[in-house]
């Protein structure tokens, strides 16, 4: 039988990488703005502080690698890049951060590994977690939210380049006081910080912002529901349990799905097609084995939040996650183990 | 004994079949202590002496040694030059004997020790032998300072700092502070930092010789454009 060519018109797929990464920079803009309005200017200031620098890096690193530089700057991977890191800071950052953060992320993460598509781990991740442990200090200095105020336009500047510290204006996030004082009630009840709706003042809307440019992700269909889906349950299911079984010492479900970079992590940094599992049974594993892990770390590690953390442990076994949930292929039986036959 | 490339074993040693940027030997106590010069300085050294006594040894006792029995006899002598370099260490550079703590017994298992003994100070003179224990263990030190010192800058922003430990009193003031002020990048000093800085290192190593290598073959063979076409065009079964 001949296979007739179809005439045109053909349906062409509108998905292109630079559509795709554009839909995700316009979902992290309600985000964008919420933080900004609670924590001031400074997320603003580091967001293009950092598509700057990572364009820059970009271009240097094609350039070097002797590959279309206008080709590759266009899809715009470096600047999600840039723009997850950025969100990802405390507002307090200054530019030297966020600068050695960016750059390492685009130079050594991403490029050295082969460009978009090759890097087996998120970019942005990598260059928060190499700040994280280099400059602890800096990196957990969050102004803002109750009781402080959001600080002025001049005082984030001032901040941005380097300022020092804000006086009086800078405190612990919700998630760091809990770990502080779980188990003490009193403690617990004094902390203004905590008193929010749910997930401790201020911290609800961001995440809230960050759900609505997920669930924007969804629609546009750039991002699939099993990981996100799989990463908050993964999360949520554990708490669940542990709060019911101590109140006072673990904290709520709610409080654990909208503070720190729960949203943020569970829409935007964990759908990273290429540092993903592939398979939808292999994201729905991925994904729940963050969730546990950002529990277990948050509840009982070194550090107040550990979606980076979780993300990268679980880019790390993408591969073998892939490796055993293959898909069965049409017209074969199911394989035995892993790779089959 | 055929003639002995003095020349050979030094660039060997040095550059061509360096033991950290090319065999990747010893990665235990290069990536582990290199946190600072003076660390590197003192492992390196302790390496060197260990390398030119156990293949000055091993060459010594070449022809009384069966192939069987070989390596454990090998590493009985690099157990007794290890042993003897970590006393010297106790008696003279305590101190720094404390920082590099179990790394200097490591240095047994440091393959480079071994792999030389084997590969070559069983087959080759007193002299021989001494050279390229020597030069390899130079080769070592050199990288492991160059390491030390890398991540020493970017690390702590000094350079030299607390040589005292290695070199008696006079040595404090060899410390150079590279950056004023200096916040401290712990990411250089933490075992990541080591590898990191070693991929560069072996990288940029890689360049060079790739650079050398273009320039041997422009100089063996001079431009021969035009006399040279390959036929493009014709049929392609």
């Amino acid at each position: 039988m001949a296979l007739i060519n179809a005439s045109s018109p053909h349906a062409r797929g509108p998905v292109d990488t630079g559509m795709v990464m554009r839909q995700v920079i316009y979902a992290t803009l309600p985000g964008l703005a919420i933080l900004t309005l609670l924590f001031g200017i400074g997320t603003l200031l580091n967001v293009i502080w950092a598509i700057l620098v990572a364009l820059l890096c970009e271009a240097a690193m094609l350039r070097a690698r002797g590959r279309p530089v206008a080709l590759y700057l266009r899809d715009g991977s470096a600047v999600v890049t840039a723009v997850l890191l950025a969100l990802a800071l405390p507002p307090t950052a200054p530019w030297w951060l966020t600068f050695i953060g960016v750059a390492f992320a685009i130079i050594v993460a991403k490029q050295l590994y082969g460009g978009l598509g090759m890097n087996p781990f998120n970019p942005a991740m990598v260059g928060y977690v190499l700040l994280l442990i280099s400059f602890p200090v800096a990196m957990t200095n969050w102004v803002g939210g109750a009781p402080y105020r959001t600080p002025y336009v001049l005082e984030s500047v001032l901040q941005f380049l380097g300022h020092g510290p804000l006086d009086g204006l800078s405190g612990a996030t919700p998630l760091d006081t809990f770990r502080t004082f779980a188990g003490n009630a009193d403690a617990l009840d004094r902390m203004i910080v905590l008193h929010g709706r749910w997930a401790g003042l201020g911290w609800e809307w961001v995440n809230l912002a960050f759900l609505l440019g997920g669930v924007y992700l969804l629609f546009r269909r750039v991002i699939g529901w099993h990981i996100p889906l799989a990463f908050l349950a993964g999360l949520a299911v554990p708490a669940l349990i542990a709060w019911q079984i101590d109140p006072l010492r673990y904290a709520d479900p709610l409080f654990h799905l909208f503070s720190g970079g729960t949203m943020l992590g569970a829409f935007f940094i964990a759908t990273d097609p290429v540092s993903a599992a592939t398979s939808s049974r292999g994201r729905l594993i991925y994904g729940v084995l963050i969730g546990i892990l950002i529990w277990v770390i948050r509840t009982y590690g070194g550090y107040p939040d550990a979606v980076a953390f979780s993300v990268l442990l679980l880019n790390l076994a993408a591969p073998f996650i892939d490796y055993y949930t293959r898909p069965r292929t049409y017209g074969h039986e199911r394989a035995k183990r892993g790779a089959g036959s | 004994m055929a003639d002995v490339d003095y020349g050979k074993i030094t660039r060997d040693g040095l550059w061509n079949n360096n033991p950290a940027t090319v065999q990747i030997l010893g990665l235990c106590p290069l990536l582990a202590v290199t946190g600072s010069v003076v660390n590197a300085l003192g492992l390196g050294l302790a390496t060197l002496v260990v390398l030119m006594g156990s293949n000055a040894a091993v060459s010594l006792i070449r022809h009384y040694v069966t192939d069987a029995v070989r390596l454990p006899a090998f590493v009985m002598i690099i157990a007794a030059m290890v042993t003897v370099i970590e006393m010297l260490m106790q008696a003279f550079t305590f101190e720094l004997y404390q920082i590099l703590g179990i790394f200097i017994p490591l240095i047994v298992t440091n393959c480079t020790v071994l792999g030389r003994a084997d590969a070559f100070a069983s087959k080759h003179a007193l002299l021989p032998a001494m050279t390229d224990g020597f030069m390899m263990g130079l080769g070592f030190l050199i990288v492991l300072v160059i390491l030390g010192a890398l991540r020493e800058v970017v690390g702590a922003g000094t350079l030299f700092a607390n040589m005292q430990l290695l070199l008696g009193p006079w040595a404090e003031q060899l410390r150079i502070e590279i950056i004023p002020n200096y916040g401290g990048f712990l990411l250089a000093i933490l075992p990541p930092g080591a590898f990191l800085g070693l991929g560069l290192i072996i990288a940029g190593k890689n360049v060079i010789d790739k650079r050398m290598k273009a320039a041997k073959q422009r100089r063996e063979a001079p431009s021969s454009s035009g006399s040279r076409r390959v036929r493009t065009t014709g049929k392609v079964s």
